[in-house]
């Protein structure tokens, strides 16, 4: 068979709708299920931005990554790689299948992929993960070709067994139906012939007007057990003879135990064993009451490292430093110095931007039994491969002995992307007899997660005597976490999160001379990690301030300054001008009160907000309403990508407004809500939330919401009080002093 | 050893007097339904009613509701204004994780057990205290409207 798959998947995210003429067997494997039915096999994109399919062939060999049962009993089950943390993926992916294959969707049952990192690598990443408002993108075509084959073979077989034209049969609603005769055949009974036809080169998908599911807002799978205390989170997990343990790590970055005085701890009732690792210390118990109070109990001695006197401010002192250097030049369009040396206008700003925590509303986790020859895993992870390999590591069993059982996850946003807790919790459970599931105080986990960086960004512009940019002056410095997280991704000096939203893609705007430039600068002792929005929170919330700042030079409506830039982005367009309309945009308001704007492209999709605000005498911001227009190509499931622009808002409003994690004597000064704020119902706005209908290929929906949420706020700050936001948090005694 | 009564049911518990009620009931007895976000009384997704009143099981003693009638998340449905809630969470698609939506629940229903006509401020009094990090709060508040109307 020829087995070269990467010319199908190449063409995600291409917007080519009606894939007609692409050879099926390029990408798809038929064959018979084991224990009966059938199974097709097929290849979901590694990456998206490369447009690679690395490592899924060698040489002839073909490594499939996803695979569709149907059963005898006319089930179809899919095997998926992607985890369900409120995106809602465990819905909107089965549509695919569900549409194309003629099924009811309640009838796509799903089963999580095992743990491979070579067959389930998917997204972005390379990597088995669920992230980087990836699902949908990669899975979008693959998926609708797999059932569109699935469903061809489906009524090839009926036909055969009929002697009728195949022509003269269709599907629906899980059978095969041949209209002149009205006879009908279920998929279940036709599963066995289909494993022995041969795949057809030619599969019609369906046009975007015959779709009766993509585009309708199906409900969610998940949510009737999430409504009454069914839904089995990690933290919920429940194994016979299990303990509960938690855990104090050094409260200095880098820094090791010395000893541990646990005479107390161990009079305690209910604490069971003290578990010494070498940077943490560990109190097993039968609940996690006797836990906590087991470690509250404990003389720690901790050797505090290099990083003992570390604070905010020196890492600040680092960064701002590393601002004065020149980068790694990320982008560069024309001659920036010839057109800054012939502006009208010079205009410069400095930006920043704190370390935020995720502080997921569930707490880490993780469950671990540890044997002598194989070991369970019970946890919620993005990462479910990197998962099984650390525990491997740990207790040096084969990688096939570790048995993971992943569960719902209680929020991700880019926190279990990580596996230091499935690393820790594994070198508990080495030294535990039985199982043993390690939960995480609230403040274990705000000042032990791995952090959203710090970033200072310097802007130029040189404006022309209209007050139009002629060029453009990006420069940022801060920690890049793929260098940490996937080092492959990190090459010459550059890697993809870095450049999203200020180099590829770069701003949507025409600029004719662009120099984008990024210093590496990492935090001594800080891990820095993704954080939902990643690159773009920082590079969208750079840029479209300062473009603010450069309408505001010219004296000119920030709304009309974009759309006069954003002649060659008809999409950004057309987000803007439905968001400004929306929104009420040039009309009045009360006194103390303002409109910013932002528009942006990234994760595939256009973006625009408008946020009203009223900034009180007092410097407190009260946001009553948020205007957000998208443009995310089809939609697959409206009311998700509404729950999740709605979501991502609420997100970055939260972060704008009142998140921000510091560092004094190499601790993180937070350690629960009370000191690390987040958004409350009170002060949640009102949000609207409106779709452009497109036929080009779906676009991210998790994280757009929230990168265009900080300029828009800050920019309504700005219009509202005069005072220009360049450090978030917005500093609310500043802008007190100012309104004053 | 004490004797709770947890939805409708007697159950024992060799527990120290001072455990919170949350430890107990998700360490002890198992249910897990009822979650655990911050130990402080913070975000909310603990909470449970005793004698109908919404409290924070992660810093209410277990001695404390010793002798009272505590309802948690898996029975809320067999109340009429639960049961309605947790229909105006499904039509209205609230959850996303759905980590917090049990104390989300279990406060609304005491809400409008408290008050069957909610305004924008009692919401906001009654559902302050339990925090979404997914940011589910307009469509919480719109449930809650939706849950208050006449069936």
């Amino acid at each position: 068979m020829d087995l070269d798959p990467q010319r199908n998947v190449t063409k995600i995210g291409t917007g080519s709708l009606s894939e007609g003429s692409l050879s099926r067997r390029t990408f798809l494997k038929v064959s018979a299920a084991a224990g009966g039915g059938l199974l097709l096999s097929f290849l979901l994109p590694r990456t998206i931005w490369s447009k690679e399919t690395a490592g899924a062939t060698t040489g002839n060999t073909f490594f499939p990554n996803a695979f569709i049962r149907i059963g005898r009993d006319g089930r179809v089950t899919l095997i998926m790689p992607y985890v369900e943390m409120g995106q809602g993926t465990y819905t909107s992916i089965p549509m695919l299948i569900a549409e194309e294959l003629e099924v009811d969707l309640t009838h796509v049952t799903l089963e999580a992929a095992p743990p491979d990192e070579q067959h389930y690598a998917n997204s972005i990443f390379q990597i088995q993960a669920t992230g980087g408002s990836t699902s949908v993108r990669a899975a979008w075509e693959p998926l609708r070709l797999a059932g569109a084959t699935a469903r061809t073979m489906l009524v090839s077989a009926a036909a055969q067994t009929w002697k009728v034209d195949p022509t003269a049969c269709r599907a629906e609603q899980g059978e095969v139906i041949h209209a002149t005769s009205g006879r009908r055949l279920k998929y279940g009974k036709l599963v066995d012939a289909v494993a022995r036809i041969p795949i057809p080169d030619h599969v019609a998908l369906k046009a975007p007007e015959d779709f009766s599911l993509i585009g309708t807002s199906a409900k969610r799978l998940d949510s009737p057990d999430k409504v009454n205390g069914k839904a089995q989170f990690s933290i919920d997990v429940i194994v016979p003879g299990m303990k509960v343990a938690t855990v104090a790590a050094c409260p200095v970055f880098g820094g090791t135990l010395i000893g541990v005085d646990d005479s107390q701890t161990k009079q305690i009732t209910g604490v069971r064993q003290v578990v010494l690792l070498d940077d943490a210390v560990a109190v097993i118990a039968d609940h996690m009451w006797a836990a906590k109070q087991g470690l509250a109990a404990l003389d720690i001695e901790w050797n505090e490292g290099p990083h003992a006197y570390l604070s905010s401010a020196e890492i600040i002192r680092q960064l701002e430093a590393a601002l004065l250097k020149p980068g790694v030049i990320a982008r560069k369009d024309g001659d920036v110095s010839k057109a800054m040396a012939g502006a009208a206008t010079k205009i410069e700003a400095l930006y920043q931007m704190p370390f935020l925590a995720h502080a997921t509303m569930e707490p880490v986790s993780c469950t671990v039994h540890v044997r002598k020859d194989s070991c369970d895993v019970w946890v919620g992870s993005q990462v479910l491969a990197r998962a099984q390999a650390t525990v491997a590591d740990v207790t040096g069993l084969p990688k096939e002995k570790i048995h993971m059982h992943n569960q719902l996850l209680g929020g991700g946003f880019g926190r279990r992307l990580e596996v230091d807790f499935i690393t820790q919790a594994a070198q508990i459970a080495k030294q535990v007899d039985g199982p043993v599931k390690v939960v995480w105080t609230r403040e274990e986990d705000i000042q032990h997660d791995i952090y959203r960086p710090y970033y200072c960004d310097r802007m130029m512009a040189g404006l022309d005597k209209h007050g139009m940019p002629v060029a453009w002056s990006h420069r940022s410095a801060g920690s890049s976490i793929y260098a940490r997280w996937h080092p492959p991704a990190f090459k010459d000096g550059l890697d993809p999160d870095v450049l999203e939203g200020a180099a590829e893609p770069p701003p949507p705007y025409a600029l004719p001379a662009m120099l984008v430039e990024y210093v590496r600068q990492e935090p001594p002792g800080i891990p820095t990690g993704f954080w939902r929005g990643v690159g773009p929170t920082h590079n969208v919330f750079v840029v479209e301030s300062f473009i603010d700042e450069l309408a505001a030079a010219a004296k000119k409506d920030p709304v009309e300054y974009r759309l006069a830039l954003l002649g060659t982005s008809p999409r950004a367009k057309v987000v803007l001008e439905l968001a400004a309309e929306r929104a009420g945009w040039g009309q009045p308001l009360p006194e103390g009160c303002g409109r910013g704007v932002s528009v942006q492209f990234v994760f595939g999709s256009y973006v625009a907000q408008v946020v009203e605000v009223q900034v009180a005498k007092n410097g407190e911001v009260r946001v009553p309403r948020v205007v957000c227009a998208v443009d995310c190509g089809v939609v697959v499931n409206p009311d998700t990508v509404k729950a999740q622009m709605e979501g991502g808002i609420m997100f970055g409003l939260a972060a704008a407004l009142f998140s921000e994690i510091t560092i004094k004597n190499g601790r993180v000064e937070q350690g629960n809500f009370n000191d690390y704020r987040t958004l409350r119902i009170n002060e949640a706005p009102a949000i609207e939330v409106y779709l452009v209908k497109s036929g080009e290929a779906p676009g991210g929906i998790g994280e757009p919401g929230t990168s265009a949420l900080a300029p828009a706020l800050t920019n309504a700050i700005f219009a509202a009080s005069g005072t220009r936001i360049r450090k978030l948090p917005v500093n609310r005694a500043e802008l007190r002093s100012a309104m004053l | 050893m004490v004797t709770l009564n947890i939805n409708g049911k007697d159950c024992e518990a060799n527990v120290p007097d001072d455990m919170p009620l949350l430890w107990v009931l998700r360490d002890v007895l198992g249910m897990t339904g009822t979650k655990f976000g911050c130990g402080i009384a913070q975000c909310g997704v603990c909470t449970v009613h005793v004698d109908g009143q919404p409290i924070r099981s992660c810093i209410m003693p277990v001695v404390g509701v010793r002798g009272k009638k505590i309802m948690t998340i898996e029975s809320v449905g067999q109340t009429l204004t639960g049961a309605k809630v947790q229909k105006a969470w499904l039509d209205l698609e609230v959850v996303q994780c759905g980590y917090c939506q049990s104390g989300q629940i279990m406060c609304a229903a005491a809400l409008l057990a408290a008050k069957p006509h909610p305004n924008d401020a009692d919401i906001d009094a009654a559902m302050a205290g339990t925090i979404c990090r997914c940011g589910t709060y307009t469509r919480i508040r719109a449930a809650i409207k939706l849950a208050a109307q006449p069936t």
